[in-house]
């Protein structure tokens, strides 16, 4: 039930913004098609298990996301600065690490390896059970895997 | 020139840097698997940047009808931030799979 409702929520919003007509027949016919998707297909936008609250995975979320930003725009910097150096290729280093995470729930491991692809200089490769491989474009940049960002997600989407 | 114009022309420009910055990556960098990191990285904060600084200018003058095309182009970004990596990851490991060889770094440059 908890799922129905949050996707038609969003579908929604979606439809509102997308229309953009406050007339009641647009305003109705949205309803009914968020209703049919809500019903038909709730679980595909939420992954339906009740021992996680949903709000509190988006406050986590919420709380993640700036700083997974900042992130992104230092190691964007990062990368920036070895495109536009001189001798770049000796400041690149590429390889494959592979490492194990304690990280357990699947959207946990997910946003994980959504969150090192962003961050530039790390690609996730693979995601096999607990065990990522990543390919990092410099040795620093690899160094601090996992690090404080499993750290952040633990907390943020991790029953504590 | 108003306020609004001014601040969303912070944002427009530094995307433009980073998707400068992504391209000379994308010819400097020696190999396929390099060339992804300059080629997924820069151009996702590049293209946000962008897409923020489009709201931004859109939003004069202000009434609800730019502000749904504020909301749809923030909406745009918002795939942007999901897919990018997704497809970045995909393309990584399908040339992995395929045996494409990494460019390794030469034991001695300079004798």
């Amino acid at each position: 039930m908890k799922t129905r409702v949050a996707t038609f929520t969003v579908m929604l919003i979606f439809w509102v913004v997308l229309s953009g007509m406050f007339d009641a027949f647009h305003l109705s016919l949205g309803v009914v098609c968020c209703l049919l998707i809500a019903y038909f297909s709730h679980d595909l936008l939420f992954y339906g298990d009740n021992r996680y609250p949903l709000g509190r995975d988006l406050l986590g979320l919420a709380a993640y996301t700036p700083w997974l930003l900042y992130e992104i725009v230092v190691a964007n910097l990062q990368v920036a600065y070895i495109v536009l150096h001189p001798r770049m290729l000796e400041l690149i280093d590429p390889h494959v690490i592979r490492f194990k995470t304690r990280l357990q729930r699947p959207i946990a491991r997910v946003t994980f390896g959504q969150s090192i692809t962003m961050t530039p200089g790390t690609i996730t490769v693979s995601i096999h059970d607990d065990e990522f491989s990543v390919y990092a474009l410099t040795r620093s940049g690899s160094a601090s895997l996992p690090g404080e960002m499993e750290v952040r997600i633990a907390k943020a989407l991790e029953p504590s | 020139m108003t306020i609004l114009t001014i601040l969303s022309l912070i944002p427009i420009l530094l995307g433009l840097f980073f998707f400068l910055v992504g391209t000379i990556g994308i010819l400097r960098l020696p190999d396929f698997y390099t060339r992804l990191h300059a080629a997924g990285k820069c151009d996702s904060l590049a293209a946000e940047l962008m897409v923020c600084g489009i709201a931004l200018y859109n939003l004069q003058p202000f009434n609800l009808a730019n502000l749904l095309v504020s909301a749809k182009l923030l909406l745009i970004g918002a795939f942007i931030f999901v897919v990018s990596p997704t497809a970045t990851h995909a393309i990584t490991e399908a040339a992995l799979v395929l045996g494409v060889k990494p460019w390794k770094r030469p034991e001695k440059r300079y004798p």
